[in-house]
């Protein structure tokens, strides 16, 4: 590589890519590079919350996301006090946008979940890099999906009928609904995540608040932190709370969009009628999270200079995931068309030739080529460790999992059993604006996330370097990934 | 470097934080459970009316029957509230320089109804149908209260869903002969189980539980 430009000798660190996708026998790979101590890791991450001013790209992409927000408030208000006539729904197509944004949100999410609980107990170290805004992202994304059944049902101040709560009707929600279920595990599943997020930031917290400078942000930071002191005994129930709540996370990896799935399933609508649904839905979840953590990723780790700690290789990874999951999805869409035919019921059929060359042929084919085509580039290694290649495919799978709802949706109810009663659902201004909304809602949050919070687990990812090996025998010893970190900066221009 | 930390003191507040944090929920549901029913809301509603008629006085003293001016109740859904010449039946006979009655007279001349102020509303998505009611031995004591006794006419029932719901799950617990349906001196209590049992068997009587009900 060329010269890099010196900032204090050790800033531009973090925005250059070193490839450490290789895998050598006999040697773990590293998973932060070029980091000899842990007070770097440290600088490193709290450099983006602690610098005077954000970057340009943030300031900026924050006042456009501000401005969806202001889109998304006025869109609702509009509806709450006009109805939910001014969206496009129909008689045949009463779920449209709203349900379609609310799955894709969900779905969004379980990457975070994924990364932080199911990554975690199978001891799979490159988490560390990527799980504080992996989770930071589902949590956001939860808070988008739970704002459309919030204003989907029309008069939003009965939204707490949802709930079973004794009342003065006696009236109770129809346990028997998946639509019930649904609220039960999308407030789990919000619940454990902001558990599971928060109690990870505890230690991140003190050191922020050790290393504030003004009263406001001590006494902010440290509220949260707990009095955290990073004792013996702090670390010890530290991980086992942190141990126990992956392990309760887990089964909502495949719980929660199981139970979004069945909201379609158990009903009788051809298009819906399947049990390959719960699976499906799940492998396409994951697939769409990461896509989603990819596109975060990407323009966070350049802005903010954290290449050094989310790696080639974490993304790498991710985009195998994506490679993956994705053949899953592809395997469901062949498999739900096989099984219409091979059925013989005459409207099982039908839905699905019709959502390929129906009405919304263009939204079937729109959703094939982002998921199916475009995530079969990965199976080449030099597309997974190009950023620009990877960052533009996530954004194709963000887009075709958007579709792929949106298929699901509006084509099964659109033409259904009785032609008579066909129509054909044209999305307002009303169902864009709360749509493109939803995405300022959740730039804006992830964006002040970026400012206020460490990104990375700055804690988690101190144990996975050599360092915090007992075994290590120090920096001359030149033993294991230690050696190959100082090589792999020289490499990069020597500002070691 | 120096540690800010909270000093020792906040740890007592520990023990108050949890608590309101444990119990905040359960605050949330008590507030829906009893804060959003009617009985919380309206209570014993008893407005002004624009005329001090007395109920206490014309059907407990004088003995007035119900369907003398509510003559709709077994025929329709509605009972009809009446107009000011069913007053006038009588007032222009007696009491017809009262103070009290100047509005009545007032509205009888000029053909504009009085504007009483209704005390029993349901909502408009509910339908109840009185003729149903009345008919098959639901006393008018069981949702309006002892009505002979009022001054001036109050809830004494919360006409919640769920007081709805109670009497038509349990409907043997709330009927009466038709022929006493308009007798509101006695309570439905007169009657034991079985004779109410019977009555239930021989009007067929099969209150529906059905959102269609009442919501249709």
């Amino acid at each position: 590589m060329t010269t890099i430009p010196h900032d204090h000798g050790r800033g531009v660190r973090g925005f250059v890519d070193v490839d450490n996708t290789a895998d050598v026998p006999g040697k773990r790979a590293q998973l932060v590079v070029g980091m000899d101590t842990f007070g770097e890791v440290t600088r490193a991450v709290v450099r983006s919350n602690e610098s005077k001013r954000p970057p340009m790209a943030w300031t900026v992409m924050f006042a456009i996301s501000l401005a969806m927000v202001g889109a998304l408030g006025f869109a609702v208000n509009y509806l709450i006090f006009t109805g939910v006539g001014v969206w496009g729904l129909n008689n045949p197509v009463m779920w449209a946008f709203d349900i379609t944004n609310f799955v894709f949100w969900v779905g969004i999410g379980h990457a975070g979940t994924l990364i932080s609980a199911i990554l975690f107990l199978f001891r799979q170290k490159w988490r560390t890099g990527i799980n504080r805004f992996a989770e930071a992202m589902t949590i956001f994304a939860v808070i988008c999906a739970g704002l459309f059944p919030g204003i989907h049902v029309g008069r939003v101040w009965l939204a707490y009928w949802l709930f079973p709560i004794p009342n003065q009707m006696e009236m109770w929600p129809q346990f028997r609904s998946p639509l019930l279920w649904d609220v039960f595990a999308v407030s789990t599943y919000f619940t454990t995540s902001l558990l599971f997020w928060y109690v990870g930031l505890i230690p991140d917290l003190a050191t922020m608040r050790d290393r504030a400078t003004n009263k406001v942000k001590q006494l902010a930071y440290g509220l949260f932190a707990l009095g955290w002191r990073g004792s013996n005994r702090h670390w010890h129930r530290y991980e086992r709370a942190y141990l126990l709540l992956a392990a309760l996370a887990t089964p909502l990896v495949l719980s929660v969009h199981s139970v979004v799935s069945f909201d379609f399933a158990t009903s009788q609508l051809p298009g819906w009628h399947t049990t390959i649904f719960p699976p499906y839905f799940v492998a396409g979840a994951i697939f769409s999270g990461f896509a989603m953590v990819v596109t975060l990723a990407v323009p966070a780790r350049q802005l903010f200079g954290l290449k050094d700690l989310i790696t080639l290789r974490h993304l790498d990874n991710m985009n195998k995931v994506i490679l993956v999951t994705g053949c899953m999805v592809g395997y469901a869409y062949s498999m739900e068309f096989f099984i219409a035919w091979y059925s013989g019921a005459l409207y099982e059929k039908f839905a699905f030739v019709n959502r390929a060359f129906g009405q919304y042929w263009w939204a079937y084919w729109i959703m094939v080529s982002c998921n199916v085509i475009t995530p079969q580039l990965f199976w080449s290694r030099k597309v997974r460790t190009s950023i620009p290649l990877m960052f533009i495919l996530s954004l194709f799978v963000n887009v075709g999992m958007w579709f792929e709802r949106f298929v699901i949706i509006v084509t099964s109810l659109a033409n259904d059993f009785l032609p008579t009663s066909w129509d054909r659902f044209v999305p307002t201004w009303v169902d864009i604006c709360t749509m493109l909304g939803a995405f300022g809602l959740f730039g804006v949050l992830f964006l002040l996330f970026c400012r206020f919070l460490p990104m990375i687990a700055i804690a988690e990812v101190k144990t996975v370097m050599p360092q915090a090996d007992p075994h290590w025998e120090g920096y001359g010893h030149g033993h294991g990934a230690g050696a190959h970190a100082a090589a792999a900066h020289s490499h990069d221009g020597g500002n070691q | 470097m120096s540690r800010f930390l909270f000093p020792r003191w906040s740890n007592a507040l520990l023990p108050f934080i949890l608590i309101v944090g444990a119990t905040a929920p359960l605050y949330a549901v008590l507030i829906v459970a009893y804060g959003f029913s009617p009985k919380t809301l309206d209570g014993q509603y008893a407005p002004i009316q624009p005329v001090p008629y007395s109920h206490a006085l014309h059907v407990g003293k004088l003995g007035l029957d119900c369907r003398y001016c509510h003559n709709t109740v077994e025929t329709t859904s509605h009972a009809a509230v009446p107009p000011t010449q069913t007053c006038m039946n009588c007032h222009t006979q007696i009491h017809r320089e009262s103070p009290k009655l100047a509005k009545v007279r007032e509205s009888y001349e000029t053909g504009m109804p009085i504007e009483w102020i209704k005390v029993h509303k349901l909502g408009d998505y509910a339908y109840f149908n009185h003729s149903a009611h009345v008919t098959r031995g639901v006393g008018c004591v069981e949702c309006h209260g002892r009505v002979d006794q009022m001054e001036v006419v109050q809830r004494a029932v919360p006409l919640s869903m769920g007081w709805c719901l109670e009497c038509h799950r349990n409907a043997e617990d709330h009927v009466r002969p038709p022929a006493e349906v308009f007798n509101l001196s006695k309570p439905t209590s007169d009657w034991t189980k079985d004779e109410r049992l019977g009555l239930i068997r021989k009007y067929d009587i099969h209150p529906s539980e059905n959102c269609s009900t009442c919501h249709r």
